[in-house]
């Protein structure tokens, strides 16, 4: 009964898109104000619809309904209640109600929040989002229903993949949808935009938040699932530059690019029609992610069941959706003003920079992605594309980004001071200097790449502090002015620093973990002693043991350093009968400046076991990072927040260098 | 001329898309892709042996029995998926297993199978991917039917799943077996 009201809640919420991308853009184009009011009832309706059936599902889930099939499919009466919750998006049914529940729910937020929007950019807004939800939401009733039913019903069903039970990732889905259907807002604005066309920077002022909140929440995402590959997969790597991996880094550095360059919208009124393209690609290169994990092109460990027909009905949709908002876009672009002509030394002339190199590295992803499908697909040819292409192709590309990255936040709008920003950054120079030539101390002779690697990690630290500090005046100032300056600071401000120090510290875990990673790999019976890295791990046990829902093998490793006791590691190996499936379940140290990472393999007491060690130099620096750019994108949220809600002109610009967008706004002249 | 910049992005998605309708129309499964191979001799140049314990692949290693030939890395993540399958069959001792170690450093090759098990009769180290090229493979893991003449007969790419063993390949394999005899 309950899965059959989550089936008609999502017919009603089919319907209700369908009023929701119909009447307000009617009602916007005859500027018919009754017609352009109904898109925020429809929709809240159409959330509230998909709350009930997101709901109905979980509560096939919990109660372990394997009447219906995709709970039989994808749950198991004994599995841990998390992973019950965790299993309604652990497959491909599920996803896509999670998906158009976070859509409903972004569409939601506007007609909720959005009251000093113009009525018809709102109603066009809403109208676009709507149309994406009737894709999505057809899309679940004609090819991927969850609530089918199953008679009779199994007494127990087939279980989750084992290696998808697990805290990280039951959270990582949820955090990357936010993301990849967050852009679906900065999308929406795109089209409206287009439809009205005008964008002015009140428009940029709106994009930018939803455009922060989804990169936060793809970045958050990302680094879950990067997590728990690392620990979950035991096979101590972090990032494979697994086609599903790239579908969900390609967004997000489009994304990256669009946050950057919405900026230059909102300050100078300038690169209008590059931001609305920058929109239109980066929730375009998100539904090709969606469509490439279901449609089987790639193959990956992340792949759903494979069909073709879902393929297509994806395909066609993201033909709908983006082929027609390029056509759009090639119709009223040309037409749109442009903003001031820049100098390529300013503030936004570095923003340009920073899109166009994001732009290729984006490109870079994109065709180590495509390019064996494509190969092969036109001349036949075979070739296979890994890690070694990604990192020859990509890290190149992102070397110019960082470099600038110090430089542009120096750099003052409209006309900057290109060697005045140089002179200020001595100090991260210097800074640069010295971090390398601490870490050629620390290793001596170590590859001259990871020396390069952490100078530049030192020159964006050094530069990005450089420039915090003279914004508050520290050391120039007594520390009482400085901290009322840092308090006085807009939040924006601190979430970029943040941001920016946040990718200095991901780089040099990054690089000391691909240039110093140690591994031992022996096979060991109870009793012998393994060494690495100064650390000695003694095999002292293994135990059988029975979870709830797999048995397990787990280790008792005891960890030595110059004779003191560190610490008791405990990996699992474990055995997940319903799935016939083992998974590894490492066991980690952290400290600070490394992971201790063990991991056992197969074995029997005769034989002994496969112990597995290795020392990552930095790991946690690469969380630690992530973390840094997710806390700062919330704390810049935070005041992005505050000024949609009080968009007065200038009342928040309060430093000089920020000139009110009226001023920028002289157009050179179309061309 | 100014206008075609507008209209690019649209071309260019254009030209994308089509590119991925082609195979979903034709009704490819993108897990069987047709090899030019299935049929022909596989090509096989003496390949080193990755293990000393264990004995490489040669060009008269494929006759005599109908067998996989699995390629492998240990930097493929949908390899690892597979494995426990691969344990099984060799386990099972059905059909006689075959491994190409392509594209792989052979510590970490070898470090990778002590620490998962090593499934396979013999390994053959392909370095520098040449058979690979030879063989038709885009994506690891691959597995292809080799019969008695060694000839290739099936080719499937991605991780394979019991399913696709026991309803295609196993069938394949055994009439394989009797067509020889």
């Amino acid at each position: 009964m309950i899965a059959e009201l989550g089936h008609y809640a999502l017919a009603l919420a089919l319907c209700v898109a369908v009023v929701q991308s119909t009447l307000p853009m009617i009602g916007a184009a005859r500027n018919d104000t009754v017609l352009m009011r109904l898109a925020q009832p429809a929709a809240t309706a159409q959330f509230l619809a998909t709350v009930v059936a997101f709901g109905a599902l979980t509560y096939g889930y919990v109660t372990s309904d394997f009447s219906i099939i995709n709970v039989a499919q994808n749950s198991h009466s004994l599995k841990p209640m998390l992973y019950k919750v965790s299993g309604v998006w652990g497959n491909h049914e599920g996803s896509m109600i999670l998906w158009v529940l976070i859509l409903s729910l972004f569409g939601f937020a506007v007609a909720a929040f959005g009251n000093n929007l113009p009525p018809s950019l709102r109603a066009r807004v809403l109208s676009v989002q709507g149309l994406i939800g009737v894709g999505f939401l057809g899309f679940i009733l004609l090819t991927s229903n969850p609530f089918e039913r199953l008679d009779p019903a199994p007494l127990d069903g087939n279980d989750l993949n084992p290696l998808l039970q697990d805290p990280g990732l039951a959270f990582h889905p949820p955090m990357l949808y936010l993301g990849y259907v967050g852009f679906s807002m900065a999308f929406s604005f795109a089209v409206a935009a287009l439809i009205e066309g005008r964008v002015d920077p009140a428009w940029a002022r709106w994009v930018r938040p939803w455009t922060l909140a989804a990169w936060t929440a793809l970045t958050g995402g990302i680094t879950l699932g990067s997590w728990w590959a690392y620990y979950e997969l035991g096979w101590g790597g972090w990032w494979y530059w697994d086609p599903v991996e790239n579908a969900s880094f390609m967004p997000w550095l489009a994304g990256t690019a669009l946050l950057h360059s919405a900026i230059v919208v909102e300050k100078r009124d300038a690169l209008k029609s590059w931001t609305i393209l920058l929109a239109i690609i980066t929730f375009g290169l998100s539904l090709m992610g969606t469509f490439l994990v279901r449609s089987g092109v790639l193959t990956s460990v992340h792949t759903f069941a494979v069909d073709p027909e879902r393929g297509l009905y994806i395909l066609g949709l993201m033909s709908v959706a983006i082929g027609g908002a390029l056509i759009l876009y090639a119709i009223r672009a040309p037409s749109m003003k442009l903003g001031g002509m820049f100098q390529p030394v300013s503030r936004e002339g570095g923003l340009v920079m920073n899109n166009l190199l994001l732009s290729v590295a984006t490109a870079t992803v994109f065709i180590g992605t495509l390019y064996p499908l494509f190969l092969d697909a036109t001349t036949g040819q075979k070739v296979s594309v890994g890690p070694p292409f990604f990192n020859a192709a990509f890290v190149p590309v992102m070397m110019p980004v960082i470099l600038l990255m110090a430089v542009g936040p120096l750099l003052a709008w409209k006309r900057g001071d290109l060697p005045g920003a140089m002179a200020r950054l001595w100090t991260a120079a210097l800074f640069s200097a010295a971090v390398a030539a601490f870490v050629w101390t620390q290793h001596a002779g170590t590859a001259f790449g990871s020396i390069i690697g952490f100078a530049f990690a030192g020159w964006l630290a050094g530069g990005t502090i450089t420039e915090w500090a003279a914004r508050i005046a520290l050391f120039r100032q007594p520390l009482s002015v400085s901290l009322s300056r840092a308090v006085g600071l807009p939040r924006s401000a601190h979430g970029m620093t943040l941001a920016h120090l946040g990718l200095a510290i991901f780089i040099c875990g990054a690089v000391a973990d691909s240039y110093w990673r140690e591994e031992v790999m022996v096979n060991a019976k109870p009793g012998e002693t393994i060494s690495i890295a100064g650390y000695d791990l003694t095999l002292e046990s293994i135990q059988h043991s029975q979870g709830p829902n797999y048995q397990t093998e787990t280790a008792r490793l005891r960890v030595m350093r110059n004779g003191a006791e560190v610490t008791i590691l405990s990996p699992e190996r474990r055995f997940y009968p319903v799935q016939q499936m083992p998974t590894t379940e490492a066991a980690i140290h952290s400290t600070f400046l490394a992971d201790l990472y063990a991991a056992i393999g197969d074995g029997h007491a005769k034989a002994g076991w496969t112990v597995w060690v290795w020392h990552n130099p930095l790991v946690p620096w690469i969380w630690a990072g992530c973390m840094f750019m997710v806390v700062g994108g919330l704390i810049s949220l935070s005041d992005r927040r505050l000024r949609v809600g009080a968009p007065k002109r200038g009342q928040n610009l309060s430093s000089s260098e920020t000139k009110g967008p009226e001023s920028a706004a002289q157009p050179a002249g179309a061309d | 001329m100014n206008r075609l910049i507008y209209i690019l992005p649209l071309l260019l998605f254009a030209g994308l898309a089509a590119y991925f309708a082609t195979p979903i129309l034709q009704g490819k499964n993108p897990h069987t892709l047709p090899s030019a191979m299935i049929d022909k001799p596989a090509p096989l140049r003496p390949l080193e042996p990755l293990l000393s314990s264990k004995p490489g692949l040669g060009p008269t290693s494929l006759t005599g029995d109908v067998q996989l030939v699995n390629f492998f890395a240990s930097w493929c993540g949908p390899c690892r998926v597979e494995h426990p399958l691969l344990m099984q069959i060799a386990a099972a001792k059905t059909v006689p297993l075959y491994g190409v170690n392509y594209k792989d450093a052979p510590e970490a090759a070898v470090n990778w199978l002590a620490q998962l098990g090593d499934p396979f009769e013999r390994i053959g180290r392909d370095g520098d991917g040449r058979t690979g090229i030879e063989w038709g493979v885009y994506g690891l893991p691959e597995t292809y039917v080799v019969d008695r003449a060694g000839r290739i007969q099936y080719r499937h790419v991605g991780p394979l799943s019991r399913q696709t063993f026991e309803e295609t390949i196993m069938p394949l394999v055994n009439r394989l077996r009797e067509q020889n005899e």
